[in-house]
């Protein structure tokens, strides 16, 4: 279909293009300033996103929320791979077949890494960090962690390896949320 | 491995912090210089292809569509390809299966983005990007799964952060010959462990900028490609793979989706010994502890290496193994999918010995690039050769 199309170019081409000094493509983009932000030179809209979105929990997480109500963490099992799996989850996605059952795991844990963060997620800056950690939990299988975020620590004395254990809000307050969990401490 | 493919032609806009011109004029911009670079028109394209990441950025839903006049779609097979930062890589393993397949004789390939467009901070976007239920709650910020998983690298090989920050310094130094960079500059490792801390280890210098730009390339079938030019590059093996989302269980020292998706482009490329058979490399650099991390999972070098390899310089410009002589995303900037293509972009010219200042000084016949997106966990690979 298309062969027609580019017959004619040969005709264009006389022998090897010269090489350019610098690759045939010029500095062309405009950029703006700060100040054209500042001085309203630029078309802005605010709009806030009022939308409602009703999340299904899943058959998984909504059995690990509601352990998390009751103060305990749950994770599930795959008999195929022998993986006890924190987050749970419905099926094992390496073996693409269903979990072999629920196991309540411990809330100690290992860090297994950690960031001190002085931005917000809207990007603020903030002086006393933020410390969110990947969490390897006992009880579950190796390298099987979670994201949370550490609390009562000296920012400097945050290791890797770490063992640390959940601080969780008192139980009349906890709503089958991960924020049941209100951070992890070092023990 | 079906029909052979050569990119045939490329243009690139310069990369800027925030571009007067829309998402369409950029990506008009650069399908133009592609197509002027070897005498084509847009009637000679039988089909596009188009590269952007998220809509959340432009508040514009379906942006592909929106974006598609830019890139001469109207009226073609035009197809968005989306996989996070991946995109730019991914874009020309499709392009190169739309004419491989012999579908079509020609594509053109544009990857475009525009990050100012979301303020105050791109940034701010990407909270959607996690678990809605068990991880957004926390309110988590998209350095954290960078600065963990950095951090996961440098205790696991007891690295320090100078080891890391040479690659920030090497980047952002070689970008200074590109016509396009937008954040070039001399600094020093000094300055790297000098800048502001954002999320331990991450600090200013260590990061990509937020930037707006596009890039375009030509893919054309083998008689096309020998009528338009006595130079074309030929796509040598393309290859792409997915890790887990459940990436607070995966091990974060090592890229194991880089590894999946590299050992598929190999296998097309006929690429047996990576550290001897590739010549230039273009691995995804947004974070520069990201380069290192690329280059393992290249199998550019073994598991741990990647620092000692740039402390000794063989990954410099006039190195043995030249590893982002463009200047990455650290120094030329990261408009997400465009900057993946100017990876590209960056192999065609130096494979090609037109890369004028940057050119690196050992001879290339083969190069391979690739980026990485989606929850840290797409890798896409694609190898060119001459
Ligand atoms: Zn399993």
């Amino acid at each position: 279909m298309a062969k027609s199309k580019v017959q004619s170019l040969k005709s264009k081409v006389h022998g090897p293009r010269p090489v350019p000094d610098a690759p045939p493509y010029g500095p062309i983009a405009t950029g703006l300033s700060d100040d054209d932000f500042k001085h309203g030179k630029v078309c802005t809209t605010r709009w806030t996103h009022d939308a409602k979105y009703a999340w299904d929990r899943g058959v998984a997480i909504g059995k690990y929320l509601a352990g998390l109500k009751r103060g305990k963490i749950l994770a599930v099992t795959c008999g195929s791979c022998n993986r006890t799996m924190v987050p749970p989850r419905a099926f094992c996605e390496w073996c693409f077949k269903p979990i072999d059952g629920w196991t309540e795991i411990k809330d100690t844990g290992v860090i297994n890494t950690f960031s001190l963060c002085y931005v917000t997620w809207d990007v603020k800056r903030i002086t006393e960090p933020l410390i969110p950690a990947v969490i390897e939990i006992d009880g579950a299988s190796k390298g099987m962690g979670i994201m949370h975020l550490l609390g009562e620590v000296d920012p400097k004395q945050v290791k890797r390896g770490m063992k640390v254990k959940a601080v969780w809000k008192p139980a009349e307050e906890r709503e089958g949320a991960i924020t049941d969990i209100l951070y992890w401490k070092p023990v | 491995m079906g029909n052979r493919v050569a990119i045939v032609g490329v243009g690139m806009t310069k990369f800027v912090r925030r571009a007067l011109e829309t998402g369409k004029e950029l990506s008009w911009l650069a399908s133009k210089m592609a197509l002027d670079s070897c005498g084509m028109t847009m009637n000679q394209i039988d089909s596009v292809v188009m590269g952007t990441a998220p809509d959340t950025f432009d508040g514009v839903h379906m942006k592909g569509e929106y974006l598609s006049d830019g890139a001469g779609g109207f009226g073609k097979p035009y197809m968005r390809g989306f996989v996070g930062g991946g995109t730019g890589v991914f874009s020309v393993a499709q392009g190169w299966y739309h004419v491989a397949s012999g579908m079509f004789d020609t594509c053109l390939v544009v990857c475009e983005e525009k990050m100012s467009t979301f303020q105050p901070h791109a940034q701010a976007a990407f909270v959607t990007i996690f678990d809605h239920i068990i991880e957004r709650p926390l309110k988590p910020n998209l350095l954290w799964i960078f600065a963990l998983e950095m951090n996961r690298y440098m205790t696991t090989y007891g690295l320090r952060k100078e080891d890391i920050a040479r690659v920030a310094v090497k980047n952002k130094t070689n970008a200074l010959y590109h016509p396009c960079a937008q954040i070039a500059a001399p600094v020093t490792v000094e300055d790297v462990l000098n800048s502001e801390v954002l999320a331990w280890p991450v600090q200013r210098l260590d990061v990509s900028p937020v930037s707006d730009g596009a890039v375009a390339v030509i893919l054309a079938n083998e008689s096309v490609a020998r009528r338009v030019t006595d130079k074309p590059v030929w796509v040598e093996g393309c290859g792409w793979a997915l890790d887990t989302a459940y990436w607070t269980n995966r091990d974060l020292c090592y890229p194991r989706y880089v590894e999946e998706a590299a050992r598929m482009a190999y296998k097309m490329a006929g690429v047996t010994d990576p550290r001897h058979q590739i010549h230039v490399a273009e691995p995804y650099d947004p974070f520069d502890y990201k380069e290192l991390h690329h280059m393992e999972g290249l199998m550019l070098c073994g598991r741990g290496e990647a620092p000692q390899l740039t402390a000794d310089g063989v990954t410099a410009r006039d190195g043995e193994l030249p590893v982002c002589p463009s200047g990455g995303l650290l120094g030329v900037g990261n408009p997400i999918a465009a900057a993946g293509l100017m990876k590209i972009a960056e192999l065609f010219w130096q494979l090609r010995g037109e890369a004028g200042k940057r050119q690196i000084a050992r001879k290339a016949k083969r190069g391979v690039a690739q980026a990485w997106g989606d929850l840290m966990q797409v890798g896409t690979v694609v190898v060119l050769g001459v």
